[in-house]
C-alpha cells in the first residue's frame, strides 16, 4: 500500500470504477447514501441523497472517529476495529475500513437492515479493494517511469500568488 | 500527503495550527471564518468541551480558487494544545501536508511553548515526518499583550530553523492571513517539486 507520505493520486478510470460499485452497493443494501473517505479525512465520492448533507463535515469527522476508535483499539491489544456502528431514531451510520486505507460509510434508515448492510458491504469492500490495490499499482508505476510529474510541476509563483490576491 | 483527484480535479491539502493550550490556535480558525467569503468555506466545526476548551479538533474546509484547472482546497485543523490530550493530537496530524506552530508570546507561557513545540516533533516523528522538512510557519501570537518576551529571543528558541515566522494578534486578525498564506505557498512550493 502507499506510504504514509505519498501523495494519495485518484485517477479517472478508477473513479469511475468505484462509483460503480458504490451505486450498486447503494441499491443493493437500500441505503439512502454512501460515501468513501481517505483516512485523513478527505472526501473521496459520495452517492445517494446528498443535496441536504454537508459531506466535507461528514468526511472529516468520521476520519476522526476512525482515527480516535483506532486509537482506543490499540490501547487495548487489537489492530483496529474495522466496523462501526451508530444507530439513530431514524438514521443509522455504518463505517467500515476498506483496503486498511479508506473508510466506506453507509447511511441507512428502517427500509434497510443492520444484516442486509453488513452482507453487501462486505462484497462491496472486495471489490473495493481491488481497486484501491490498482491504483496503489498505478501510482506505483508512475513514479517508477518517472511519469509520477505533479500537475502542479510546472506552477509559476505567480499561480501561487494570484490564489491569494 | 495531499490528495489529487484528477477525476474531479481537485487537490486537497491538511494544514495543522499546533501549539500550547490557550494559545490561540482555534481563534485563529475563527478569524479565517470570519472574514473569508462564504462561497469560499465550508462549516467550522469545533469538538470542545462546554468551556470551549478544544478536545478533539477543530475543522474548516476553505476553496482557495484553481491553479491550472485545478480546484485547490485547505483543510485546517487544530489539535487539543492541553498537555494531557496527547493521544488526540497525534491522530489528527496523521496525513498533515503543512504545520502552523502558534506560540503565546506571553513570558509565563514560553516554557509552554517550548515543552509544545518538543512535543510536535516527537509526534511528527513517530509518523515519519521531519520538522525540517515540511512544511513549517511559527506565528508568534498575542503580541499585543505586555507582557511578552522580546521576538529575538523567542525566535531563538521556538525558529531555530529561521522558517517563516510571523507576529499576531489572533483576536484582531493581525498576522493571520499571513501565518496561513505563508504556510498555503510553501506546502504548494512542495507540491510543484513533486510532493512528500
Amino acid at each position: 500500500m502507499l506510504g504514509p507520505q505519498s501523495n494519495f493520486v485518484m485517477y479517472d478510470e478508477e473513479f469511475k470504477r468505484i462509483n460503480t460499485v458504490i451505486e450498486k452497493l447503494l441499491r443493493e443494501a437500500n441505503s439512502k447514501v454512501i460515501f468513501l473517505v481517505d483516512k485523513n479525512g478527505q472526501l473521496i465520492t459520495a452517492v445517494g441523497e446528498t443535496e441536504h448533507l454537508d459531506t466535507t463535515s461528514l468526511a472529516s469527522l468520521t476520519a476522526g472517529n476512525i482515527a480516535a476508535t483506532g486509537g482506543l483499539a490499540k490501547l487495548i491489544g487489537e489492530k483496529e476495529f474495522s466496523i462501526l456502528f451508530h444507530e439513530g431514531e431514524k438514521d443509522n451510520l455504518h463505517i467500515s475500513i476498506v483496503a486498511s486505507r479508506v473508510i466506506l460509510v453507509v447511511i441507512f434508515d428502517s427500509r434497510s437492515s443492520l444484516g442486509l448492510v453488513r452482507l453487501r458491504v462486505k462484497k462491496a469492500s472486495d471489490e473495493l479493494t481491488v481497486i484501491f490495490q490498482d491504483l496503489a499499482k498505478k501510482a506505483e508505476e508512475m513514479e517508477k517511469g518517472g511519469n509520477a510529474q505533479s500537475p502542479f510541476a510546472e506552477i509559476t509563483d505567480d499561480d501561487i500568488d494570484n490564489l491569494f490576491s | 500527503m495531499s490528495f489529487i483527484n484528477y477525476a474531479s480535479r481537485e487537490i486537497n491539502c491538511k494544514i495543522v495550527y499546533y501549539g500550547p493550550g490557550l494559545c490561540g490556535k482555534t481563534t485563529n480558525l475563527q478569524y479565517v471564518y470570519q472574514k473569508t467569503d462564504p462561497d469560499a468555506k465550508g462549516k467550522m466545526i469545533s469538538l470542545a468541551t462546554e468551556t470551549e476548551r478544544t478536545l478533539f479538533f477543530d475543522f474548516l474546509p476553505l476553496a482557495l480558487g484553481e491553479i491550472r484547472g485545478f480546484k485547490t482546497r485547505f483543510h485546517l485543523y487544530t489539535v487539543p494544545g492541553q498537555v494531557f490530550y496527547d493521544a488526540s493530537r497525534k491522530l489528527i496530524l496523521k496525513g498533515v501536508d503543512g504545520v502552523v506552530f502558534v506560540a503565546d508570546s506571553q513570558e509565563e507561557r514560553l516554557d509552554a511553548n517550548i515543552e509544545s513545540l518538543e512535543n510536535l516533533k516527537i509526534n511528527l516523528e513517530e509518523q515519519g515526518y521531519d520538522l525540517e522538512k515540511i512544511p513549517f510557519v511559527v506565528q508568534y501570537n498575542k503580541c499585543d499583550l505586555p507582557n511578552i518576551t522580546p521576538i529575538e529571543e523567542l525566535r531563538k528558541l521556538l525558529n531555530p530553523g529561521n522558517v517563516p515566522d510571523y507576529e499576531a494578534c489572533a483576536t484582531t486578525g493581525e498576522g493571520v492571513f499571513e501565518t496561513l498564506k505563508a504556510v498555503a505557498k510553501l506546502i504548494l512550493i512542495d507540491l510543484k517539486k513533486g510532493g512528500a
